[in-house]
Order: structure tokens, then sequence, then C-alpha cells
């Protein structure tokens, strides 16, 4: 009989305004690698941290092995056996491997044996087949290797239950097989492993069983021969594609943006756009599907001028921006609505007023010469918060105080007031309550009627369906094809956001 | 977050408070203050003092006469403009930790003038004095900010290392080739022409500087809250990805603000060699480009209010000597000094946290 490892029953954990998780129950068999698969915000990491003891559930019970637990802290979760693997690994960079794995083990006494633990290392890692050197230095192994250690460093401390966040969001596709290599084995010794991801694809060839979440409840649980990526993605983004706008005809001519061959690279210095190529005409509203983290981020970013371009070529109006300021962009008409709107699109501490002149201050609107006119600059904001029906108690209180929706309603009168020509929208709608979702999809219509060009980043199709006149679809950086509003079939975006080409997956769907 | 004491199933944890309310941002200092007068007063019983007695003679010899009053102005106006020389960098988080050499490098460049080209009617000396300060000041804040804008080198541990330098090349002018040949050998420059000098209020010692204090404070404020240059010196301070995605310049505007920042100590030197001291000596200052610290910090960086702070320091240090000369030691001055910043910027994770227990019923503390 398989042992249940993890049950967690009715598990409901509530934030200021949010509820991030909702009745949710969830198990891990022992010798399963478990799925937690869902879009960004659909509760899956504050699962797993009510799991590893970062959070309390306000609701709900835990139970390791068939015991119920109450964890107050990670080091009580530690000592059950759960082990979590962050994103963000939490080493010590001038220590060894060694040092880092026995560091703050509650196993060890007062006084530490290293050249015992590095022994008792090299066995255990070699058992797993973690390929770690004991004396090496944290800061000279590579990601993928510093993602072992810290799994050591679990393995060490008893872990019996291993969770991991994200794990192969930054590893070469050769790293990410040697992991589920590595996570296979500890199954086969009766360990279980629980992955939070969103990557479809990886799912199929590596899990056992899959929960998908969403809106921060469980939707379904899956076992993984009997599902399919299709199944998967329709329960990911619910699945109910309607609702679609009437998009009015409106003539486009005229190419606005253009993007040729253009490749950038990202934050780790890996090629995250390659030779994208991309047109946008006015009144044209271009959606952008792709699973994240395929250069979606790293696109919206070279557009902005915010990120260097390393080949090919940047138009806007038919002029050449490559390689310009931000500010020759920002005045050329490009406006950026950041993923980030708190901390990007905003600065948190400041007031409504400040910030409604963040993109134009150097302009006559804000004041005449070295001077900001705050008289009138505040009874433009009183006119903008009005529009676009902000709340907010008085205009002088920092912006941080706002909710998400207020933020981003704040945000778009902000952007839509300097009248751009070229508007790219980064996952506008996400995490916002539906009064906001409609503003941002009214705002945006408005606009494609007003003749701006659009790109629509979005993770969801059903958002990217009602509101594109073209979707195209990014994977690993590529452009892997366009399809027109006319001929959207969800099957064939889905094949295209896993990574084939157009050609291919049209055939595919033609053919079943 | 995880909990700071845990007891079955309860934790106390530390919270963000939403809006900052304005009776915390007010009553914090004061009870601070108090607080680090309490610990003060502790430490000079157990040394065999009244402390009642001891801040009661601080206070009147810092604020009870006439005399007492005007030292505290003259004490107020270099803390005022270094201070004033520091906020400016704070709020775009430079911690130009400099002043204190950014201060002797004005000083320095003001003694040059005064030795070598006082020959005009005071005014234009006098200006010429300034703006060599200012100059002086400014580029040697460049040393340290030039690195941090270009290669983000780390600006506290530079401009603290540089003010060791500024301070020892004074020592080496002054022990060295500025050595006033009819000194005696003492180490004092010659004293400056009358030209040189800044003209004083009345028969106090209290020197036009204060003026220069006065109008710095009006200018930053001013050019802080009112002009767009301000703007994005705030907004750079706030949020360095907002100002990047607005399109602002954030090197260009390190080496701005480190240059005023550097200048404006660099008059607060100038302010000292011209009308206190009248010559450039050793000991020129006694770390007000150090207090200056803690007075934009206790000021909250509001120039305005740095006038009310830089004038209870400058009682605090005349209150110090006050009771150096009635026979305590100096180091109990430093010591409360040090207590008030203490407990200030301890105090200021009350106005931004709270504490609450959790897990049970929820319940503020």
């Amino acid at each position: 009989m398989e042992t249940m490892l993890v049950k967690m029953v009715s598990i409901t954990k509530k934030f200021p305004g949010v509820i991030a998780n909702r009745n949710v129950d969830f198990e891990l068999k022992a010798g399963q690698i478990h799925a937690l698969l869902g879009e960004n915000g659909a509760g899956k990491s504050t699962l797993m941290s009510v799991l590893t003891g970062l959070y309390m559930p306000d609701d709900g019970e835990i139970h390791i092995k068939g015991r119920k637990v109450s964890f107050t802290s990670p080091r009580d979760a530690i000592s059950a056996g759960i082990g979590m693997v962050h994103q963000h690994f939490r080493l010590v960079n001038s220590f060894s491997v060694a040092e880092n794995i026995v560091m703050g083990s509650s196993s060890e006494g007062f006084l530490i044996d290293m050249h015992e633990a590095e022994k008792k290392l090299a066995a255990f890692s070699e058992d797993y087949g973690l390929n770690v050197i004991p004396k090496a230095k944290v800061w000279q192994l590579s990601v993928g290797e510093q993602q072992r250690v810290e799994i050591v460093k679990m393995l060490y401390r008893g872990a019996e239950i291993l969770v991991l966040d994200e794990p192969t969001a930054v590893l070469t596709p050769q790293e990410s097989r040697e992991l589920f290599a590595t996570l296979r084995r500890m199954t086969d010794r009766g360990k279980g492993v629980i992955v939070i991801t969103h990557k479809l694809q990886e799912v199929m060839e590596n899990a056992d069983r899959i929960t998908v979440l969403r809106d921060g409840q469980s939707v379904a649980t899956f076992n993984v021969r009997d599902t399919n990526p299709k199944e998967l993605a329709q329960a990911m983004v619910g699945r109910d594609i309607t609702g679609s706008y009437e998009l009015p005809e409106i003539t486009k001519c005229e190419t606005i943006l253009q993007l040729k061959n253009l490749s950038a690279y990202g934050d780790r210095g890996q090629i995250a756009l390659k030779e994208i190529n991309l047109a946008v005409r006015r009144g044209e509203i271009v959606g952008l599907a792709g699973v994240a983290g395929n250069g979606q981020k790293e696109l919206a970013e070279v557009i902005a001028g915010l990120r260097e371009v390393a080949g090919g070529k940047l138009h806007f109006l038919g002029k050449d921006y490559t390689g310009k300021s931000v500010r020759q962009i920002v005045d050329a008409g490009v406006s950026l609505i950041p993923e980030d709107r708190l901390g990007t699109g905003l600065v948190g501490s400041l007031d409504a007023v400040s910030n409604s002149i963040l993109k134009n201050y150097r302009l006559k609107d804000a004041g005449r010469g070295w001077f900001i006119n705050w008289r009138s600059v505040r009874k433009c904001t009183d006119k903008l918060v009005k529009d676009y029906d902000v709340k907010l108690t008085r205009l002088e209180a920092p912006v941080k105080l706002l909710s998400g929706g207020n933020l981003q309603k704040l945000l778009l009168a902000r952007e839509m007031s300097n009248n751009p020509e070229i508007i790219v929208a980064v996952y506008p709608a996400r995490g916002l309550d539906i009064g906001a979702i409609e503003t941002v999809r009214n705002t945006l219509l408005k606009q494609r009627e007003q003749g701006k060009a659009i790109v629509l980043i979005s993770e969801e199709l059903e958002e990217l369906f009602a509101l594109s006149d073209r979707i195209a679809v990014i994977h690993e950086g590529e452009i892997m094809g366009t399809v027109d509003r006319d001929c959207l079939d969800l099957n064939e975006i889905g094949m295209m956001m896993a990574g084939e080409r157009k050609e291919l997956a049209n055939g595919r769907v033609a053919s079943s | 977050m995880a909990g700071l004491l845990a007891v079955k199933g309860r934790a106390l944890t530390i919270e963000k408070r939403g809006d900052i309310s304005k009776a915390a941002m007010i009553l914090n200092p004061i009870l601070s203050v108090a607080l680090a007068l309490l610990v003060g007063g502790t430490f000079l019983v157990l040394t065999g003092h009244d402390p009642l007695e001891i801040y009661s003679t601080m206070l009147k010899g810092a604020f009870g006469s006439a005399y007492g009053l005007s030292e505290t102005v003259v004490k107020a106006i270099p803390l005022l403009l270094s201070g004033l020389a520091v906020s400016v960098a704070f709020r775009m988080q430079l911690w130009n930790i400099g002043a204190e050499g950014q201060l002797y490098f004005g000083a320095i460049a003001a003694t040059w003038v005064a030795l070598f080209h006082a020959d005009g009617s005071r005014i234009i000396v006098l200006s010429m004095m300034v703006g060599a300060a200012f100059v002086a000041g400014g580029l040697w804040a460049m040393i340290a900010a030039i690195p941090r804008a270009f290669f983000k080198v780390n600006e506290t541990i530079t401009t603290l290392m540089l003010n060791y330098v500024a301070i020892l090349y004074s020592n080496y002018l002054i022990y060295g080739p500025w050595k006033d040949p009819e000194g005696y050998n003492f180490p004092l420059t010659a004293i400056f022409p009358e030209s040189a000098v800044l003209p004083v209020l009345g028969t106090s010692r209290i020197h036009f500087g204060l003026f220069f204090g006065l109008a710095a404070a009006l200018i930053l404020y001013v050019a802080l809250w009112h002009t767009k240059w301000g703007y994005e010196i705030r907004v750079i301070g706030e949020s360095p990805v907002a100002a990047r995605y607005a399109g602002m310049n954030i090197v260009k505007n390190i080496l701005i603000v480190m240059f005023i920042s550097g200048g404006l100590a660099g008059i607060a030197g100038m302010a000292e060699v011209s009308g206190i001291s009248q010559r450039l000596q050793p000991g020129l200052s006694p770390g007000y480009g150090y207090t200056a610290i803690i007075v934009a910090w206790l000021a909250r960086l509001n120039p305005f209010t740095m006038l009310g702070v830089s004038f209870i320091f400058g009682g605090l240090l005349v209150g110090g000597y006050t009771m150096q000369t009635s026979g305590l030691p100096a180091a109990l001055v430093s010591m409360l000094q040090g207590a008030i910043l203490f407990f200030v910027l301890g105090g200021e994770i009350f106005t931004k946290y709270r504490l609450v227990l959790t897990g049970g019923d929820r319940k503020e503390v």
C-alpha cells in the first residue's frame, strides 16, 4: 500500500484583502513526484508556505504520515521531515558546500567535525547521484550545482518530503533533466517530492500526479497517464474561453511598431529573445501568448528601452530607435504598463499627485521652466482619479496604500493622459478584481479605436482571445507564429506555447 | 514572517503599519530623547552625579544666557550646513559620511583664497572664498561619487576614508607650507586679512554663516519640492527602478547630488575658518560632519526641521563644554548624543511597524 506522506485538508489562508487559499485539499504519496500546477497568483506558493511552516493557515489541517501537525515555524516543518528548496537559494556564498550544509543543522553539537561531515556528505551525495564537491566554495558553483547543494542540505537534515519552488526556472534543459533524474532516485527510495511549476511539458514528462490550482482553489488532481497538456491548460486558465469583445473594424495600414530580427539577453546573460520579428499597426492589439518566463518580460523591456538591444532593429513610426535612451523612447510616445505596478510603474511612498507626473514632469504640463506647478498638477490628478474611478482616501496619501485594482487604474490613467502612440501592457489584469479588469480592457479597446498600436502580454488566453486582433506566441524567446483573430484555435495556440512552430501545430490540429 | 517568540501556536510578530500616523512621527523623537536622557541619567547616577543638577547646568549653559544662546547658534551654523549637505545625499540613498572631510576641504580652499588672493573688497574676497569652498568640497565628494555612479563602489566606505585624508592634508598644510612664518613655529596659518573675515552680529560671535545656513535650507526646500530636478531626486531616492522606467538619468544625478552635498559641507568649513578661527588650524571641526548625520536623521531630512534640530545639538555641544568646565568628562556628552541617535533610530521601527500577537486571537500589543 502507498503511504500517505502529506495530507492537507481544507486549507484556507487569507491575507488582507485576498484569499490566497480557499479550502484546498492536497495529498502527497510516498514514492511520487507531485506537480503543483497553476498560473502566477493561483496560490501554489502560499500552499507550500503553509506546508513548510512559513505561514500558519487560518483554517484546515495538516497531517504528516498520518499524524496531525501544527507548525509555528519552518524549523518545526524541517524536524517533521519537510525540506524546501526556494527559487532563491539560501546559501552563504563565501562558505564551502560542506559548511553550508552543516550550518544550522540541529543534529550537530556545538563543535563541528568538518572532516567527518565532508566524508559523510560525499558518501551521501554519491548515493543520490548528486555530484557535489564538499570543499568547493558556493560562489564557484553554477546555478545548477548550487541547487544540488540545497537539495543535499535538505536530505542531510533528514527531509522525507522535498518541496521545490520552480526548480527549472534557472536551469538549462540539460540541468533540468539531471534534476528530475535525481528527484526520481529520491522517490525510488520512498521519499516524496512536490514541484511547484507552470511548465506543462515538464510536468507531463516527469511527474506522477498533478494538482492544478486556480484562484486559490484546487481545481483537480490528475494522474499523469490519464491526462494530456490540453486538459491541464484548460484546468489552469479556466474552461470557458468566451465573452469575446466586438472589435470594431479599423483600417490598420500604417505600421507603428516594428521589431526586426531583434535579439536581447536576459538578466543572467542568457539569450532571452532570438531574432524576433513583429509588426504592430495603428489600431491593432497584438496579443503575446506564452508560458511565463519565455521572453515576454524581456520583449516589453526592450521596446521600452529598459533592456539593451543585442541585435536587430527597433522602429517606432518608421524611425530607428535601436539603442536610444528610455527618455527618448518615452518622448517618442511609447508607454509601458509594467508588470510590477508598485515599484516600477508607481513610487509607493509618494502620493497620487506626485505619481501622476512620473512620465511627463519634464514637459510644460507639469509647470514652466525648472519649476513644478503643484496646484495645477493636483487639479489634473484629481480629474484623472475621477475619470478612471480610482478609489483613494485623499490625493496626498502614499499610493502604496491603494489596492491592486486602484493602483492599476491610476497607472493607466497616467499613461493614457500622455497620449501615447504605442502601448505595451504586461499582465495588465493580473491579480485584479472584476471591476478593475473591465477598466483595463475597456481602456485598451478605447486606445485601439483611437489608432494606437498595442502589445498585450498576458498569461490568460481568455483575455488574449477576447481582446487581440492577432495573437503571437512566444516560446523560449522565439515567435512560434502569429494567428489572426478569425482563425484562433485554443489547441493550436496551446501547441505553439509548448514550443511547436505554427506550421507544425496547425497540421497536428487538422489531422486530429 | 516567522514568530519572534513562539509559545503554543501563538507568536509575537512584527507587522508593517499602513499609513504612518502624524502622532507617531511627532511622539517618536520626543520619547526617544526622553529615553536617552533617562539612560544618560542612569549613567550619571552610577558615576555618582546628580543627573537633574547636571542636566540643568547643561540647559543653563546652552540656553540660559545671551552668551550661551549665541554660542549655541555659533555651533549650530556648521551643524546646519553640513546637516543639509548630508541630507541631500541621503535623500537619494547616497550615504555620504564624508561631510567632515568635505568641510575640511572647503576650509582649505577658503584659506587659500584668504592667504593668497585676498586683494579686493571684502564682498569679492568673501564671495570667492564661498565659491572656492563649494567647488573644493564638491570635488572632494566627486572622488567617491564617480566610482559610485559608474561602478557601484560603496560610497559609505570611500567617503569615510576620504575624511582622514582631508584632515591629514589640512594638517600637512598647517604644519608645512602654509605655516605662519611669524607664528613662532605654532601649527597655524597666518591670520586672515580683514577682507576675508565674515562679519558678525553685534558683539557676539554669531557670524554671517548663519545666513548661508538659512539660505541653503530655503533653496534646498524649494529645489527639492518645487522643481523638476528635485522631483527627480525624490523619485530616484524612493525607487530607482521607477526612476529608470520614467527615463531619469540616475548616474548624472548621483554626480550632481554628491557635488552639492560636498559643496554645502565645504561652505560649512569656509564659515568656520572665516567666521570663527580666522585662520586654518588643527582641530578645526570637533566632528561637525559626523554629528550632522545625527542632525539630518533626527530632522527626517527636512530642511526646516533641521534648523531646530541643529540648534538643539548646538546647545548640546555648548552644554557639554559647560559641564566640562564644572569637571565632568567630555565623553559623557558624546555618550548622550549617541544615546539619542540610538533611541531615535531604534524608535523608528515602531512608527513603521507594530508588534502583533498571532496564532490565537489577533491582538495588538
